[in-house]
C-alpha cells in the first residue's frame, strides 16, 4: 500500500559531512557500479560514448561556492541521494503501490515489477532523488544498498552502503537514527546536522553536517603584504627619506 | 516542467469530454436516439481518447491495471478509478437514451458527479505537488473544473450556460497567472534552503554534478521559449474564452458552435502547454535555477 507507515522500528539512513567531502565522485561511481550489477534493473546509459551521453545515477555530487561577507570564498561539495523521508511524498502519490516505505527499517523502495513508469514520484520529490531509467522504463532510486546491509555472504565490514564503504575521506556515515546512541545520531547531535528544504515538510532521515568554521587570518590585509616603509627608523628610515628626496620620489 | 504532448492532449481532451458528459447527464441538450448517439460518441471519443493518450507517456503501460489499486492515497489512482466509474455509469445512461429514449435520472445524477470528480482528481495530481509551487494551490482544480464545464457546455451547444462559463474561465485564468507568477518566491525555497548553506554567505553553483543532460533536467528543469510566454498567454485567453464567447453570442447556430468549440480547445491546449512549461520545480534550485 502506498500509505506511509505511522512508525518504523528502525530509521536507517546516512549522515553526509559537508566539511570533509572532497568531491572526488568515488561514491557516485561505486553506487553506479553496485546498483548496476545487483538489485533491480541495471542503471543504464544512453550514448555513453556518443556526442550527448546521459544515464541513470542514484547519487550525484554537486559543488557550490559560498562567499562569506569578509573572508575568502569556500567550495563545498554536496553529495545528494534519496533522503528516505519519514513523510515521503514520492510514496503516497504512487498509483500502483510500487513505491513503499518499509516498516522494519524505514527504507523507501520501488517494487520494479509494479512500476508503470509514470514519473509522478519523481515530480513529488523535492530533492531529485529519483530518476526514470530510460532503458527499463521503471523508476530508480537509492535502496540504501538493501542487498549489502543485510547480506550475510559479505564480510561484516562490507555490510554498509557502497557509497559509505568507498568514501576515502570518511564523509559518509550509515546508521540507525531511531537509536539515540548510534554513530549517526551522535554525529548529528555533536555537529548540528540539518535537513534539506525543511519547508517542504518531508522530514528527511538523512542529515547533513555543516562545514566547520574556517580559521581566519587576524589582520586584513595579510601583514606580509603591508607597506614596510611607513614610520620606519634606523637604516630603513634613512633610505626612505633619502629616496623620497630624489626627483619623483615625494609621493 | 516538461510539457509532454501526451499529457497536454490528455488533460485537455478528457477535460472537455467529461465536461460534455456532465451536461449530457443533466439533460443539456435533451437528446434521444441517433442525436444522443452522436453526442455521446463525441464525448466518449474525447474522454477515452484523452485517457489513451495519457498511457503514451508511461514507461511500462502493460502494467496500467495496477493503477486502480492505490485509491486510498494516490490522486492518480483515484483518477483512474473515477474515470472508469464515470464512463460505466454514463454508458448505461447513454444507452437508455439512445436505444429506449429513456432518461434514467438514477444514473444521470451520479454520472454527472463522477464526471466532475474525475476532472477534480486529474487536477489534484498536479495541485497536490508541494514541489511545484505554481500548481500547489486551490486555483488549479478550480480552473480545471471551470474549463471542463465551459468546454462541455460549448460542445453541448448550451450557449446560455456556455457563454458565462467561457468568460468565467478567462477571468479565473488571469487570477491563476497573477497568483502563480508570485508563488515560488512566496513559498521561500531557495538554493540556501535546498543546501542548508545559506548561513555562511552568498551561494552560487560552482560546478554541476554532471556535464550532460539527465532525467531530472529534461523532466523538471525544463526551460523553453519563455520569451513568448506573454504572447502565448494573450492568444490562449483570446481563443479559450473571448472568441468562443463572442461567436456564441453573435452567431447562434451549429457552425458557430462547432467553431467556438474548436477555438476553445485550441486555447485550452495553449493554456495547458503554458501550465507545464512555466511550472518551476524546486529541484532546479540544486542546479542554480533562479525562478522569479
Amino acid at each position: 500500500m502506498t500509505t506511509l507507515p505511522a512508525h518504523t522500528a528502525k530509521k536507517l539512513g546516512l549522515v553526509i559531512d559537508l566539511d570533509t567531502c572532497v568531491g572526488c565522485q568515488a561514491c557516485v561511481i561505486s553506487c553506479k557500479g553496485w546498483n548496476t550489477e545487483n538489485y533491480g534493473a541495471p542503471l543504464s546509459d544512453q550514448q555513453p560514448y556518443g556526442a550527448d551521453p546521459s544515464g541513470t545515477f542514484l547519487n550525484r555530487v554537486h559543488s557550490y561556492e559560498v562567499q562569506p561577507e569578509a573572508a575568502p570564498a569556500q567550495i563545498i561539495h554536496f553529495p545528494k541521494s534519496c533522503l528516505h523521508c519519514e513523510d515521503a511524498p514520492c510514496v503516497t502519490v504512487c498509483p500502483t503501490g510500487a513505491s513503499y516505505k518499509r516498516v522494519e527499517d524505514g527504507i523507501v523502495l520501488v517494487n520494479e515489477a509494479a512500476c508503470i513508469g509514470c514519473g509522478l514520484c519523481a515530480w513529488a520529490c523535492p530533492y531529485g532523488a529519483r530518476e526514470l531509467d530510460a532503458a527499463a522504463g521503471v523508476m530508480k532510486k537509492c535502496t540504501l544498498c538493501i542487498d549489502r546491509i543485510y547480506n550475510e555472504n559479505l564480510p561484516e565490514a562490507d555490510r554498509e552502503p557502497a557509497c559509505v564503504r568507498t568514501c576515502p575521506s570518511g564523509a559518509r556515515h550509515f546508521g540507525d537514527f531511531a537509536d539515540p546512541k548510534s554513530n549517526v545520531s551522535q554525529l548529528v547531535a555533536a555537529r548540528g546536522g540539518f535537513d534539506l528544504m525543511p519547508e517542504q515538510g518531508t522530514r528527511p532521515t538523512n542529515k547533513y553536517l555543516p562545514p566547520r568554521l574556517k580559521d581566519r587570518l587576524a589582520a586584513s590585509p595579510n601583514p606580509a603584504l603591508q607597506e614596510v616603509a611607513e614610520g620606519s627608523t634606523g637604516f630603513l628610515g634613512w633610505l626612505d627619506r633619502a629616496l623620497g628626496q630624489l626627483p619623483g620620489g615625494a609621493g | 516542467m516538461h510539457p509532454a504532448p501526451s499529457i497536454i492532449a490528455f488533460t485537455t481532451l478528457s477535460g472537455a469530454g467529461f465536461g460534455l458528459l456532465f451536461w449530457l447527464a443533466l439533460g443539456f441538450p435533451a437528446v434521444t436516439g441517433l442525436a444522443a448517439f452522436l453526442w455521446f460518441a463525441l464525448a466518449y471519443l474525447l474522454a477515452v481518447g484523452g485517457l489513451a493518450a495519457s498511457a503514451l507517456h508511461l514507461g511500462n503501460p502493460q502494467r496500467a491495471l495496477l493503477a486502480f489499486s492505490q485509491w486510498r492515497s494516490s490522486w492518480l489512482s483515484r483518477e483512474a478509478c473515477l474515470s472508469v466509474a464515470a464512463l460505466l455509469v454514463m454508458a448505461v445512461y447513454g444507452a437508455a437514451l439512445v436505444f429506449w429514449g429513456q432518461r434514467l435520472r438514477a444514473f444521470g445524477w451520479p454520472g454527472a458527479v463522477l464526471c466532475l470528480a474525475t476532472v477534480f482528481a486529474t487536477s489534484m495530481i498536479y495541485a497536490q505537488l508541494k514541489t511545484v509551487p505554481r500548481w500547489n494551490h486551490w486555483a488549479t482544480p478550480a480552473l480545471f473544473l471551470v474549463l471542463a464545464l465551459a468546454g462541455g457546455a460549448t460542445l453541448a451547444g448550451v450557449t446560455r450556460i456556455g457563454t458565462p462559463l467561457l468568460l468565467a474561465s478567462g477571468a479565473l485564468q488571469l487570477v491563476v497567472w497573477h497568483l502563480g507568477d508570485r508563488r515560488f518566491a512566496r513559498r521561500g525555497s531557495t538554493m540556501a534552503t535546498a543546501t542548508g548553506l545559506g548561513a555562511i554567505g552568498t551561494l552560487r553553483q560552482f560546478s554541476p554534478p554532471h556535464t550532460g543532460p539527465n532525467y531530472l533536467l529534461k523532466e523538471m528543469v525544463y526551460r523553453v521559449a519563455r520569451k513568448h510566454a506573454l504572447r502565448l498567454r494573450a492568444l490562449s485567453l483570446l481563443f479559450m474564452a473571448l472568441l468562443p464567447a463572442v461567436l456564441l453570442v453573435l452567431a447562434p447556430g451549429a457552425m458557430a458552435i462547432a467553431l467556438a468549440a474548436l477555438c476553445h480547445l485550441a486555447g485550452v491546449l495553449a493554456s495547458r502547454w503554458l501550465f507545464f512549461a512555466e511550472a518551476e520545480h524546486v529541484v532546479g534550485l540544486y542546479y542554480g535555477a533562479a525562478p522569479k
